[in-house]
């Protein structure tokens, strides 16, 4: 019970927060909607028994993403001019709702294998087995660690002064 | 009413859609990163409701959802490099007067 009750409110306060993120005039205002959202993504987690993909959420996008996101802004003296909309407002709204009807008709029209087994608490001994053990993901987490090292240099290379 | 794998899968689908609406319509580019990071975010919740409702025992859409962490880190990293960078040669960032590429 206690599990549904968190459940809702978080769904809410992140469809609000995205709702803020979209439709606040001011963009440092939309920045901390924003925050406030990857917030209750990480309680969702939590509610999905997923521990340490929380406390992951919780570093990288609500301690490192949103700080990025906001230095960006800070930088960029866009905050007076708020966040105006192009003329694609009604085509892109119709292809949001359509495309948001079609997956909610198809979300509840499809009967799910639900396993019978509780999910594994805690997470992070599994996840950790499962990703650098022999015949597990240690393949893609070497690739992965390419992949941010080639971002960071791009970043660098990209916004350096010239 | 127990919440089921339907409830996190139409919250991941309203979230993705508000984010797709905010990407498709913003002109600020920061915004349009941030509606990104939404729309990643929303695939993520459906990916580990995915792997703690079907598979609870192999925790495969968690490793899945870390890796698009990484991603979403290493793309909103070259991202607002790239937004930095136009500013400072335009000093505007909206997507409607970034044109330098178009014919």
């Amino acid at each position: 019970m206690g599990l549904a009750a968190a459940f809702w409110i978080m769904a809410v306060v992140a469809v609000v927060a995205a709702l803020g993120v979209v439709f606040l005039r001011n963009v440092f205002r939309a920045a901390l909607a924003l925050v406030l959202c990857f917030i209750t993504v990480a309680g969702l987690y939590i509610t999905l028994s997923a521990d340490f993909l929380a406390a992951v959420q919780i570093l990288v996008y609500v301690g490192a993403i949103s700080v990025l996101i906001i230095l960006a802004i800070m930088m960029t003296r866009e905050v007076q001019q708020g966040s105006p909309t192009n003329k694609m407002k009604l085509p892109a709204f119709i292809v949001a709702a359509v495309l948001l009807g079609i997956m909610i008709y198809t979300v509840t029209k499809t009967s799910w294998q639900i396993a019978a087994e509780s999910p594994l608490t805690p997470t992070t001994v599994p996840l950790a087995t499962k990703l650098f053990s022999e015949n597990g993901f240690i393949l893609p987490v070497e690739i992965a660690a390419m992949l941010i090292l080639a971002a960071i240099l791009g970043a660098i290379v990209i916004a350096r002064e010239k | 009413m127990t919440i089921g794998l339907e409830h996190y899968l139409v919250l991941s689908a309203v979230l993705f859609c508000i984010g797709l609406y905010g990407a498709l319509t913003k002109r600020n580019a920061v915004i349009i990163l941030m509606c990104i990071e939404l729309m990643l975010n929303a695939v993520n919740i459906s990916l580990v409701a995915f792997s703690s409702y079907i598979v609870p025992l192999l925790l495969t859409g968690q490793v899945f959802a870390i890796f698009v962490m990484v991603v979403a880190a290493a793309e909103v990293a070259v991202g607002l490099a790239i937004i930095l960078a136009i500013y400072r040669g335009l000093t505007d960032i909206d997507a409607n007067n970034i044109n330098l590429m178009k014919w």
